[in-house]
């Protein structure tokens, strides 16, 4: 009898957490589809976009340029351990140069930014909710989906790609520097396999998931903070579980777009 | 016999299994000054913003001139929300903006920003705040300064309706007096509908043309507030005398 219910009581965790999950999916879709109709939909907020787009992009600069830059260098040094075996010199470049863009300078910076911005989108959001500023939005006859969430989605799909793009770039001069004052290469030599082995593609993919990327990290920051439970508690609450979402959405929507990619 | 600027109908609320509103029924009519008055968690704030729209109802009826309020969408809606200002409990500030641009809100909409900033300015004149205070951030202000922006806020763009969510609580008796005193100054001079939410005795007195008294979920009782002494109703007797025995549970 014990064991039955007990059984009984393992299943009906399962089943309300599965609930939970399936309640939780569709309460983010909305508030997705919402949000995305509102970026399409007049009155725009153009000085809430401006002022988001620097505190995305610009402010992220310092935080992306460092982790692209340690990346491409760590990247030359593996590589050419590797790649010793058969002609290092010709390897490395394009390795690291396809390796930042195509990867590493998007994952690595999408969940650096996540890190800084979803929290901070999070807490800002949430602390509007707690104290009704959100609530006096909507009496001051202000959606706040067109003030707060369409900004800050605007600002993440555009500001993202220019950031990895900017990171694709710091990231290739890391490995380049390992390569040409560390492991000896010649610069001309490096600088010429690296431009010779990309593609197009290779940067293109990269700027596309910077996008999505984007996309999920003010997403996840403003679903959050908007939906975020009452008292300084519901804010920590809400800001932790922003950066975790964003950064583990981050990692999903790499692989389903790394297949999309790879089977076009 | 005219009709109620704001009506109730037999509103519920529940969050969870707990029941906070169980069927306030309330009519506000035109240019009157209502005050609810009731303890603490009561539901008085969940009662305006069901008005607002800012909390869906489970069951009722809310009604504004001839518009079901909580049934209001898109346009019509905004059109609703355009009569209404709002003094939120805690200010509600947006900290990121300006003290004038707090005010001016609602009036960049229509205004250029010269003029919406002046006019901004004179209404942080109207309660008592000099110009120096407009490029001021919110959070370089006290608490009743704070207030009083928010009231500077709510009637900025001259309301047909205004909601004070307990204006002085929290604030000391001198400046509890005068807020009561632009509260009832910008509803004689505007001729606004008001609704404040308080559980002030002194305000009541000084702000209120009627008042209702929420308890348990329901309006337990509504009338003139000069008949407020003599009412003979135990709750309210034991409500404006702070009496910790009577029909009304001190622990909850
Ligand atoms: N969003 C919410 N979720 C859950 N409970 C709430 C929420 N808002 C209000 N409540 C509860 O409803 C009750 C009434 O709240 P409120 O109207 O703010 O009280 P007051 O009369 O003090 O203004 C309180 O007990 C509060 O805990
Ligand atoms: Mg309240």
């Amino acid at each position: 009898m014990a064991v039955l219910s007990a059984f009984h009581g393992f299943l009906a965790g399962i089943g309300a957490s599965v609930i939970g999950l399936l309640r939780a999916t569709g309460a983010l879709t909305l508030f997705a589809a919402q949000g995305i109709m509102h970026c399409f939909l007049p009155p725009w907020y153009w000085r809430e976009v401006l002022r988001q787009m620097m505190r995305i992009g610009y402010f992220s600069l310092p935080v992306v340029g460092l982790t692209a830059l340690f990346t491409g260098a760590v990247l030359a040094l593996q590589i050419y351990i590797g790649g010793s075996r058969f002609n290092a010199e010709g390897v490395v470049a394009s390795i690291v140069a396809i390796g930042i863009v195509r990867e590493l300078g998007p994952v690595l910076g999408g969940l650096m930014v996540a890190g800084r911005v979803s929290a901070a989108i999070a807490a800002e959001l949430g602390t509007m909710r707690v104290t009704e500023q959100i609530d006096a939005l909507t009496t001051l006859s202000t959606n706040p989906f067109k003030y707060l969430v369409a900004p800050r989605l605007i600002a993440g799909v555009l500001t993202l790609p220019v950031l990895v793009a900017v990171a694709d770039i710091i990231g290739i001069m890391g490995g380049f520097l390992v390569g040409v004052n560390r492991l000896n290469f010649n610069a001309g030599t490096y600088i010429a396999n690296t431009v010779n082995f990309l593609e197009a593609g290779d940067i293109l993919s990269g700027l596309y998931k910077a996008a999505a990327f984007g996309f999920i990290i003010t997403l996840m920051g403003c679903y959050h903070g908007y939906n975020s439970g009452r008292g300084a508690q519901g804010v920590g609450t809400a800001t932790t579980n922003a950066v975790v979402s964003a950064s583990v959405l981050i990692l999903a929507a790499n692989y389903i777009l790394t297949e999309l990619f790879f089977s076009t | 016999m005219t009709k109620p600027k704001i009506a109730l109908k037999d509103v519920h609320k529940s969050f969870g299994a707990k029941q906070v509103l169980r069927g306030v029924t309330l009519d506000v009519m035109p240019s009157e000054s209502m005050v609810v008055i009731g303890g603490s968690g009561t539901g008085k704030s969940i009662t305006i913003k069901s008005v607002l729209g800012l909390v869906k109802p489970d069951r009722g009826e809310v009604w504004v001139d001839d518009i079901r309020a909580d049934k209001a969408r898109g346009a019509r809606r905004d059109a609703l929300l355009d009569k209404f200002g709002m003094l939120f409990q805690g200010g509600a500030l947006f900290d990121s903006l300006k003290v004038w641009e707090n005010v001016a809100f609602r009036l960049r909409r229509r205004l250029g920003r010269d003029e919406a900033r002046d006019l901004a300015v004179e209404k942080l004149r109207r309660v008592g705040l000099g110009p120096e205070n407009a490029d001021l951030y919110p959070a370089e202000l006290s608490g009743g300064m704070q207030k009083r922006v928010g009231l500077a806020r709510a009637i900025a763009d001259d309301p047909e309706i205004i909601f004070f969510d307990e204006p002085t609580t929290g604030l000391d008796p001198i400046m509890s007096d005068v807020i009561n005193d632009l509260i009832r100054e910008v509803v004689t001079e505007m001729g606004a509908t008001a609704l404040t939410i308080t559980h002030d005795m002194t305000s009541v007195r000084r702000i209120a043309d009627k008042v209702a008294m929420l308890h348990g979920g329901v309006i337990q009782w509504t009338g003139p507030v000069d008949d407020l002494e003599t009412c003979g109703d135990p709750y309210i007797e034991q409500f404006i005398n702070g009496r910790a025995d009577g029909p009304i549970e001190a622990l909850r």
